[in-house]
């Protein structure tokens, strides 16, 4: 065989092998290819089938939705009117009647009045609940609804009248204790509050009693000086108590607190009674009688 | 003779030199793909899991659908209640 014969051979030999190997490469590369095509398109159609029902279920909750937007809207210009209905949108969301009402075209040309400005919250409610309310009446002095110092006023005096309009004609809530501006003797602090000059002329002379107190000073009251008193240690202060004089708490100062929860007045505090002496018990409460037993 | 040379020559410097060029543009276009393809399958997967909670559509329709009946007799009264405008 001639040189050029086996050089030709080669050189087939050679063609064929670069074939053959990209061939059988392309031929993988296409097949991974292939697989991965086949996972997409298994996913794409998961999808499909996920997303299916998807259109008619978004359709139905915008149709209710608009259903209510439109009851929203209707009812809201029925009972304020649409200038008003455009004041209490911008009042809610400022800037928002810009936008106007979507089945109201024209509320976008409304220029809203400053409702959030003027009302009292509650005010416009009290005044289309009741036409006849005195905040709805004609006024000589123009619509109190308008007015920014009235309308609040106006509304609150629906109700009964407390403290709502005139608070500086309430009293004062009273001091009592050892800080009060006045300071009574005890001789005039039994019997409740020591009655003044008005009340003794309603009441009448027994008032006028209770004033002075009812044992005054002079004739042996308890607050009388102490040489006066019966020799009676039952009716002394101890019994009767008197006024301690002092801001300190009397809880500290007045019970043993050794006794601690077991305390008794009879035994841990009270009047020291003289050895052989029987208690007086003419105060004592009588026992129940038998036929009410 | 002669010939026989010219046709080696021509086989081994122009035929196979272009063979080689083309199977491998072939070759490297199918390999491109490849990745694309990888990432097409991964995303169309991710894209089907996202899509899980379709389902739960129903329940916003069941609640979209009870809200506005509500608000339907909310207004209704308001309506009773409230004088008009005009």
């Amino acid at each position: 065989m001639p040189a050029a014969g086996v050089v030709l051979i080669i050189a087939v030999v050679l063609i064929v092998l670069a074939l053959v190997y990209f061939v059988v490469s392309t031929i993988v590369s296409l097949m991974r290819i292939t697989s991965g095509l086949d996972e997409a398109i298994a996913a794409v159609t998961e999808i499909a089938e996920k997303t299916a029902p998807v259109e008619a279920v978004v359709k139905d909750i915008n149709r209710n939705l608009d259903a209510g937007v439109d009851l929203l809207e209707g009812l809201l210009v029925k009972k304020a009117g649409l200038v008003d209905a455009m004041g209490l949108v911008e009042g809610l969301y400022p800037g928002a009647a810009a936008a106007g009402l979507r089945n109201f075209p024209d509320s976008t040309e409304v220029e809203p009045p400053r409702i959030a400005e003027v009302y009292t919250k509650g005010t416009l409610t009290l005044a289309r609940l009741g036409r006849e309310a005195p905040i709805a009446a004609a006024s000589p002095s123009g619509p109190v609804l308008r007015n920014v110092e009235g309308g609040s006023l106006e509304a609150r005096l629906l109700y009964p009248e407390n403290r709502q309009s005139r608070p500086e004609r309430l009293p004062r809530s009273p001091v009592v204790g050892t800080g009060a501006p006045v300071q009574y003797p005890p001789s005039e602090q039994r019997g409740g509050t020591t009655p003044g000059e008005a009340e003794v002329r309603d009441k009448g002379p027994w008032a006028e009693t209770a004033a002075e107190g009812i044992v005054p000073a002079e004739l042996g009251g308890s607050d009388a000086p102490r040489e006066m008193l019966a020799d009676d240690r039952e009716l002394g202060s101890e019994a009767l108590g008197e006024t301690t004089g002092s801001d300190e708490p009397a809880t500290e100062a007045g019970i043993d607190p050794a006794a601690g929860d077991e305390a008794d007045a009879t035994t841990d505090r009270g009047p020291a009674r003289p050895d052989g002496e029987e208690p007086d018990l003419k105060d004592a409460a009588a026992p129940p009688r038998q036929v009410d037993q | 003779m002669i010939l026989w040379w010219i046709g080696d020559v021509l086989l081994i410097a122009v035929v196979l030199p272009v063979v080689v060029y083309l199977l491998k543009g072939v070759l490297d276009a199918a390999r491109g793909i490849e990745p694309s393809v990888t990432r097409i399958a991964q995303a169309a997967t991710a894209g089907s899991k996202d899509l899980d909670a379709v389902p739960l559509l129903l329940t916003t329709q069941e609640h979209v659908k009870t809200t506005v009946e509500v608000v339907a007799g909310y207004g209704g009264s308001l309506d009773v209640i409230i004088d008009d405008a005009e």
